[in-house]
């Protein structure tokens, strides 16, 4: 079994992805779950954006001396362009759900929450 | 000599330091900072990667209202991850 | 300990995840060109929709029914925000005063924190940005406000009007499109009178863009505030 070569980029990306996967895994405080849901948004991002990334070329916005053999790829930057704001409005209706939530059982213990449930 | 590639590393490498500190932190407050630091040093990397349209929304929105918001929402519940502690925690205490 | 234990079963479980993603992700080569579809918007972004910004055009034009879509997601998501933080009898109760570097800061650096995202939203054809960027620019404005003042809020009356209006404007120029053109968001501005050919890469170019990306600007920008204002306030009992 060899280690796969992965580059840098997808390197930082995939370990965000992991790292917010190990804290949903292991933690019980809901809000440190969506804490780490949003790390993995970041990362799924990061990892889109690099997969679009072409070596040698730059931004693709077409003013003077870019031509189109010069830019890189336009398509994932526009779908995480508004994924990113997407993210943050789900967040907010999740922890606004937890909000609610911690009113009306007192914990943000998963498991006390679904003790108490009923 | 060329020294934009040892920036990513070092970038990177604080960016995964970040997350890891994120989730371990018992202080959420702590957290909520640690992952708005991803979310910077994430639109750093964006902007390497030649996307500034996307730098720009992750700063404007992963490092200031997502973290925001997510303090209001520890304003209006608790300020730890479990009830027994009570004092502001110190880094080393996960 | 069971936590150590539990600890170090996830640990594995996500080596063994991580190992089998990179796997997968290393048949797919950084910093290659694989593009496709990205390669036709690039040749023909400037004469099919008079946008320099590539991102903007795709996001605006090619792929304007997605952004309408995501807008809806947005709308909804802030909607429900406010419905499970509603309570009878809202107001806000922070107690510390913001210090007086705060207060005075935000006084004056509100109104550029303003004409910034206006610009960003303005200029979403010729420079990096867009609505979504300038709108989130401008609920940071008002972000920065909630924090310095403890009786601020924003104008209600003004901005919830202005968000419902923002999108029916979107579905409006859409509606205008399929009514001259052939489908819905069609680029009546730029495909069937061609204003602003002359001077592409100015401000007065680009179709239907910095139309519709100052609508969605309005609307992001008045909604996430709205999302501040509803996790901010909280229920008074006398």
């Amino acid at each position: 079994m060899s280690v796969p070569h992965i580059g840098l980029y997808y390197f930082g990306a995939l370990s965000l992805v992991l790292v917010g996967i190990y804290g949903v895994l292991v933690k019980k405080n809901l809000l440190k779950i969506l804490i780490s849901l949003s790390i993995v948004e970041t990362g799924v991002n990061l990892l889109l954006i690099s997969v679009g990334y072409i070596t040698g070329r730059s931004a693709p916005i077409l003013s003077e001396g870019i031509g189109p053999k010069q830019a890189v790829d336009p398509i994932p930057q526009a779908l995480v362009l508004t994924a990113i704001v997407i993210g943050v409005a789900t967040t907010a209706m999740a922890l606004s759900v937890a909000i609610t939530l911690y009113e009306k059982y007192g914990t943000l213990n998963i498991e006390e929450i679904r003790r108490l449930r009923g | 000599m060329n020294c934009i590639p040892c920036a990513e590393y070092i970038i990177v490498a604080l960016m995964i330091g970040s997350a890891i500190l994120a989730v371990e932190w018992r202080d959420l407050l702590a957290a909520a900072v640690g992952m708005a630091a991803v979310s910077l040093f994430a639109s750093i990397l964006f902007f390497l990667l030649q996307a500034p349209d996307v730098a720009m929304t992750e700063a404007a929105i992963g490092a200031a209202l997502s973290g925001a918001v997510v303090i209001f929402a520890i304003k209006r519940t608790q300020r730890f991850e479990t009830e027994e502690e009570e004092r502001p925690g110190w880094w080393i205490r996960w | 300990m069971v936590s150590v234990l539990k600890r170090s079963l996830a640990i594995i479980t996500l080596l063994i995840i991580g190992y089998w993603l990179a796997q997968g992700l290393a048949g797919v080569p950084f910093g290659q060109d694989r593009m496709l579809v990205g390669k036709y918007y690039l040749e023909n972004v400037k004469a099919q929709t008079g946008a320099v910004n590539a991102v903007t055009a795709i996001v605006v034009n090619y792929r304007g029914f997605d952004t309408l879509g995501e807008v809806t997601v947005l709308f909804i998501a802030s909607t429900g925000v406010g419905a499970l933080l509603w309570r009878r009898k809202k107001k806000r109760t922070a107690k510390t005063e913001g210090s007086v570097v705060l207060r005075t800061g935000s006084e004056l650096l509100f109104p550029f924190i303003l004409m910034f995202g206006t610009y960003i939203f303005i200029h979403g054809h010729l420079t990096p940005g867009g609505g979504f960027p300038g709108g989130a620019t401008i609920a940071t404005a008002f972000l920065i406000l909630y924090m310095a003042f403890v009786d601020y809020e924003i104008p209600h009356r003004l901005f919830e009007p202005l968000e419902g209006l923002a999108g029916m404007g979107y579905v409006l120029v859409g509606l205008i499109g399929l009514a001259i053109g052939s489908y819905f968001l069609f680029d009546w501005i730029w495909q069937t009178w061609h204003w602003g050919a002359a001077n592409l890469g100015r401000l007065f170019s680009g179709g239907f863009i910095p139309v519709i990306y100052t609508l969605i600007g309005l609307k992001v920008g008045t909604e996430l505030s709205g999302i501040v204002d509803s996790m901010l306030t909280e229920e008074v009992r006398e």
